[in-house]
């Protein structure tokens, strides 16, 4: 059967095909999203086999529940929130944790009141267009990344590497707001002193007075 | 305001979801301060730099291996009447 699909079908147009039992609508949704989903597992997990697996699971789940997806969010979104739910299972496996949630099983220091200060403060040498993807800068932002906690890194590949909303990032990762909020504050300051460490102007650094007048 | 709540409102001013009037009171103090100002910018950029980060490729064989899977499952899913 020769596939006539325009390339151009909303998600939402191909949803209600696949909706309908349409194979190949179906079959265009996973190649659109797969990459995606195929990433943040891959950001989440660092580890190749377990990132397909994670695929694997995100789209089978969809090939079950298809029919439950509502369209309140985005496809995207809701593929994100299912390839989260993935990954944390195997993150907890790993940790040897099986019913803990996320939120449990942190530290109380994240509610404490201290904020990390930046310390190497200097303007960029190059902007982030500048800055194309090469292997280089693709090795430092994965470095950095990885330097994080998982707790702060999981809530930054949500909302900034994928863009969830700040709500979108707590659900899925079943944490309050407020939590999100303070990992995604510490995580954006953890890797802007990373960042800077490198992409930094060393003539242009900036020592912070410790008694600033206002 | 003080640098260290400058820092506590850098999410909502990032994002462009403060205040209004705290708003105001951030750029003020940013215009008087340079290391925030510059603080400001770095997250900018890095955020800016993650966003635009290419996407994993999966690997060949996993793909076709997870299109094969998928197809199965869906033809066992909707029965062809
Ligand atoms: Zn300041």
């Amino acid at each position: 059967m020769i596939n006539q699909m325009p390339p151009v079908l909303s998600d939402g147009e191909l949803v209600l095909r696949a909706k309908a039992g349409d194979l190949d609508a179906f079959d265009a949704l996973t190649t659109r999203h797969e990459r995606r989903v195929y990433s943040l597992a891959m950001r989440m997990l660092r580890q190749e086999q377990d990132a397909e697996d994670v695929t694997q699971q995100t789209f089978l789940s969809v090939v079950e529940h298809l029919d439950r997806f509502r369209g309140e969010s985005s496809l995207s979104t809701w593929l994100l929130r299912i390839a989260t739910y993935a990954a944390l299972k195997i993150i907890r496996k790993r940790k040897g944790l099986d019913i803990v949630s996320l939120e449990e099983a942190t530290e109380p220091s994240d509610h404490s009141d201290t904020i990390p200060h930046p310390e190497f403060i200097a303007d960029w040498r190059q902007s982030p267009e500048q800055l194309v993807e090469t292997r280089e800068i693709r090795r430092l932002l994965d470095e950095a990344l990885t330097q994080l906690d998982e707790k702060h890194r999981l809530v930054f590949l949500l909302r900034d590497v994928e863009g969830l909303s700040i709500k979108e990032t707590a659900a899925a990762l079943g944490l309050s707001e407020a939590n999100t909020k303070m990992r995604l504050l510490r995580a954006r300051l953890q890797l802007r002193e990373q960042l800077t460490q490198t992409l930094g102007d060393p003539a242009t650094q900036l020592i912070r007075s410790h008694n600033h007048p206002r | 305001m003080k640098c260290e709540e400058l820092l506590r409102m850098l999410n909502e001013y990032v994002d462009g979801t403060v205040d209004p009037a705290i708003c105001e009171e951030f750029e003020k103090h940013m215009a008087g301060c340079d290391p925030c100002q510059v603080v400001v910018d770095n997250i900018r950029k890095t955020i800016t730099l993650y966003k635009n980060g290419q996407p994993y490729e999966l690997p060949v064989a996993f793909r076709s291996k997870l299109h094969a899977t998928l197809r199965e499952k869906w033809k066992e899913k909707h029965p062809i009447k």
